[in-house]
């Protein structure tokens, strides 16, 4: 059974990749085709996605061998418990947004940058994040870090506006800078073991004298710290997402970083078990979490805003890939689960709220609930899960890493749990007070300018300029809310899922065995 | 097994230097020679990292120099390739935009950073009026004070007047009544009083004479005292004005740099 859906692992890379070429070559035209191919192929993925995940759950881990090499020497794809259960929900969210920047119809606003460059770079990005996933080698990991990074550069750049260059070339030169760290630490890693097999490596290592092995560590977790906007290296993520388009920034803000995180807890988890990392590990974790937090609570920009909290959250999986027991790893788990929901959806309101006012600067905003309850809800629902109001998944997600750091005791988790709640309780304060100006108080027609002219005009509530959304924007939003407050329903099977994934982490023999074949 | 050779390693980190050292820079074109020369430095490194060449990869295989990392070296090239391509465009499209290729701090950095300098500058402001207002309060207590005494001196010179002139009159009166008891007429008494003050030194001046001139030096007296009053005040007035100016000159600045970070052109134009 297990033989036959094992081809099926290169499916998530392999067909986005094909409808980018696909889409590529049919270029501006048919526009409905287009955009039924790209819902088609993520749907797809999906699917496939989920089939993988029930798979490997039940069976172990998946892998094909690329190419026909055997597994040490050729390029393999392993769909382990985590790897399949960030894909279903990466899937699940990319086509939520891609069903989302359909509707909008993004790409018809822009006339200098049509359809046909929107959507092959959004599936370029969706194989990437795949390929991240799946990888069982360090090289191929480089290699989809570069293509979902390549996307990433077009949608953040889109359309080459000013702010949008500027922004771009921030984060162009940053993901630069951490890739040709990877590389570097991909060479010495090379002249050190001679392979960059996954599971070959895990054997290695051990093998190894502690420095060298520190130093490839070390160097490997510079280079994923970066793509995770871990905090002394987190300053490019506020100054570059914001200014992307809402579907891009949504995506980026969901999955990129997680991808990061992801990195992180494979090294970790597989090369580097209980290595002297993991108390560095904490300490970042914990200024991760209050930088970032300290500066959401400084914004009145709300993409920007929700930029600096996503940075802050990063702390908490961080936190818990540090402990470096089952419970921490199954609690970062599903805390990244959560977060990648969450944060896509709170980005996706904002981008209705900025194609409805204009604006998403709080300074200008206001009684927004009135114009359009339905956004405030939209906006407070998650905005309230991820500052981790109960019964939701932000609070199971931090109960999990609170739980998991009283249990590992001594006192930097236990400092830990403190900064998480600390944090935690700040992100209600950013969120609340974000939601509270924009939606919740009386318009300020002092504050609005020329909107102002519109009341005379339409009569309506002063601050809103009168376009209106497609009704199937909000839909898709939903959905995804609807998904985030899911994860309370099944927290049960998610949160045993995510144990399970987090034992067969820490176990390494599944995954080694599962992609060696039991060779030497 | 094999030993590293020193120059392709002297090599690559001399690249990576470099190459990082330009990556720093603030214009585009100088970090895109960065990005391209650390590229190399980089895949160098990866080449030097599979050993000697004609090393042997597998044991027992020597004159075959290791594939893999050849075919890694060829990969990470096109990735930099491509990613310089995209630069090169970024360059050339910041260039068309803003006629140069340095970065730019982000606009709602800027922003943030000018609202704390408000709130800085507004802190400023308040302690410059509260300084203000005890000037004014302080020089209205002196002038209060200078007035009190100016009264004081007047009622004093007023009472010493009186005093005077009512010993004149008493005294004039007394000799009158002296000269009455005599048994002198009224007539004669007239011609008395004008002998009297015929006979009285020419340079001394009339009873009456006397009264105006005390009154004349008590009118000029207070003139002075007037124009003394005057000119303080006109001074007090001066102070008043060039604080207020100033005050006014610092709030200008403020609301200038308040102007500065509600400019709508640091907004970021995303539509």
């Amino acid at each position: 059974m297990n033989g036959s859906l094992a081809s099926l692992v290169c499916v998530p890379v392999l067909l986005p990749l094909l409808a980018a070429g696909v889409k590529l070559a049919i270029g501006g035209r048919l526009r409905r085709l287009q955009s039924l191919i790209s819902l088609v192929t993520l749907g797809i993925s999906l699917a496939v996605s989920v089939v993988l995940m029930v798979a490997a759950d039940t069976g172990g881990p998946l892998v094909t061998e690329l190419g026909g090499w055997p597994s040490p020497i050729g390029i393999c794809l392993v769909a382990d418990r985590l790897s399949t259960l960030v894909l279903v929900v990466s899937s699940a969210v990319t086509f939520c947004v891609m069903v989302y920047s359909v509707v909008n119809a993004y790409d018809e606003q822009e006339h200098d940058a049509p359809m046909a460059v929107f959507h092959p770079a959004f599936l370029v990005m969706v194989a990437g994040v795949a390929d991240a996933f799946l990888s069982g080698d360090l090289f191929n990991l480089f290699v989809a870090f570069e293509l979902l990074l390549s996307g990433s550069y077009v949608l953040l750049t889109f359309g080459g506006t000013e702010s949008r260059i500027r922004a771009g070339a921030t984060y162009t030169l940053m993901a630069l800078a951490s890739s040709m760290l990877f590389l570097i630490a991909l060479a010495i890693t090379y002249g050190a073991t001679g392979t960059l097999s996954l599971a070959q490596l895990a054997e290695r290592f051990a093998t190894l004298p502690e420095q060298v092995k520190l130093l490839v560590e070390l160097t490997l977790l510079l280079a994923f710290a970066i793509k995770a906007a871990i905090f002394p290296m987190s300053a490019w993520l506020p100054d570059s997402y914001p200014t992307a388009p809402a579907p891009a920034t949504a995506v980026f803000a969901g999955l990129l970083t997680k991808v990061g995180v992801y990195a992180i807890i494979r090294l970790e988890a597989l090369l580097f078990p209980g290595g002297p990392v993991s108390t560095l590990l904490m300490w970042v974790a914990l200024a991760t979490m209050l930088a970032g937090v300290l500066g959401a609570v400084a914004q009145t920009d709300m993409k920007r805003m929700l930029s600096f909290t996503l940075v802050s959250h990063i702390g908490y999986m961080v936190f818990g890939v540090a402990l470096s027991t089952v419970a921490g790893l199954a609690g970062a788990v599903f805390y990244v689960v959560h977060h990648i929901t969450v944060q896509t959806s709170l980005f996706l309101v904002c981008g209705m709220v900025e194609r409805r006012t204009g604006t998403t600067s709080v300074t200008r905003l206001g009684g927004l609930m009135r114009a359009s309850p339905l956004l405030a809800v939209l906006f407070f629902v998650p905005a309230m899960n991820l500052s981790g109001i109960p019964p939701m998944s932000g609070f199971l997600g931090k109960l999990m890493l609170v739980q998991a750091g009283l249990a590992k005791g001594g006192w930097l988790p236990v400092t830990l749990v403190a900064g998480g709640l600390v944090t935690s309780l700040l992100t209600l304060y950013a969120v609340a007070k974000t939601w509270g100006k924009a939606f919740w108080r009386a318009p300020r027609p002092d504050r609005v300018g020329q909107v102002v002219e519109s009341e005379e005009h339409t009569g309506e509530d002063p601050t809103i300029t009168t376009t209106a959304l497609p009704a199937a924007l909000p839909l898709s939003v939903a959905a995804l809310v609807a998904l985030g407050l899911s994860f309370t329903v099944l927290a049960g099977p998610l949160g045993a899922l995510a144990h399970r994934a987090a034992a067969e982490l820490m176990a390494r023999e599944p995954y080694v065995t599962a992609v060696l074949g039991g060779r030497p | 097994m094999s030993s590293v050779s020193l120059v392709p390693f002297a090599a690559c980190c001399v690249l990576i230097t470099c190459g990082v050292t330009l990556m720093l820079e603030r214009s585009l074109v100088r970090v895109l020679a960065g990005v391209i020369v650390l590229g190399n430095g980089v895949n160098l490194l990866i080449v030097t990292s599979g050993g000697d060449a004609g090393g042997p990869p597998f044991v027992g295989n020597s004159g075959l120099a290791d594939p893999l990392p050849q075919a890694m070296v060829l990969t990470a090239i096109v990735i930099t390739l491509g990613v310089t391509a995209f630069l090169l465009a970024l360059v050339h499209r910041s260039w068309q935009l803003t006629g140069s290729d340095e970065v730019q701090d982000d606009t709602e950095d800027r922003r943030v950073r000018l609202r704390s300098r408000r709130g800085e500058l507004g802190d400023a402001v308040r302690a410059r009026q509260d300084a203000y207002r005890r000037l004014v309060v302080e020089q209205r207590a002196e002038l209060a004070r200078l007035e009190a005494e100016q009264a004081e001196r007047e009622r004093l010179e007023e009472a010493d007047l009186e005093r005077r002139i009512s010993r004149v009159h008493d005294e004039l009166g007394q000799w009158m009544r002296e000269l009455r008891y005599e048994g002198l007429s009224e007539e004669e008494l007239q011609t008395r009083l004008e002998e009297v003050g015929l006979r009285e030194d020419p340079g001394a001046l009339s009873n009456a004479e006397r009264i105006e001139q005390l009154r004349e030096e008590h009118r000029r007296g207070r003139a002075e005292q007037a124009a003394r009053e005057r000119e303080l005040r006109r001074k007090l007035k001066a102070r008043q004005r060039e604080a207020r100016r100033q005050m006014r000159t610092a709030i200008r600045e403020e609301r200038e740099r308040q102007a500065l970070a509600q400019d709508p052109e640091l907004e970021g134009d995303d539509a």
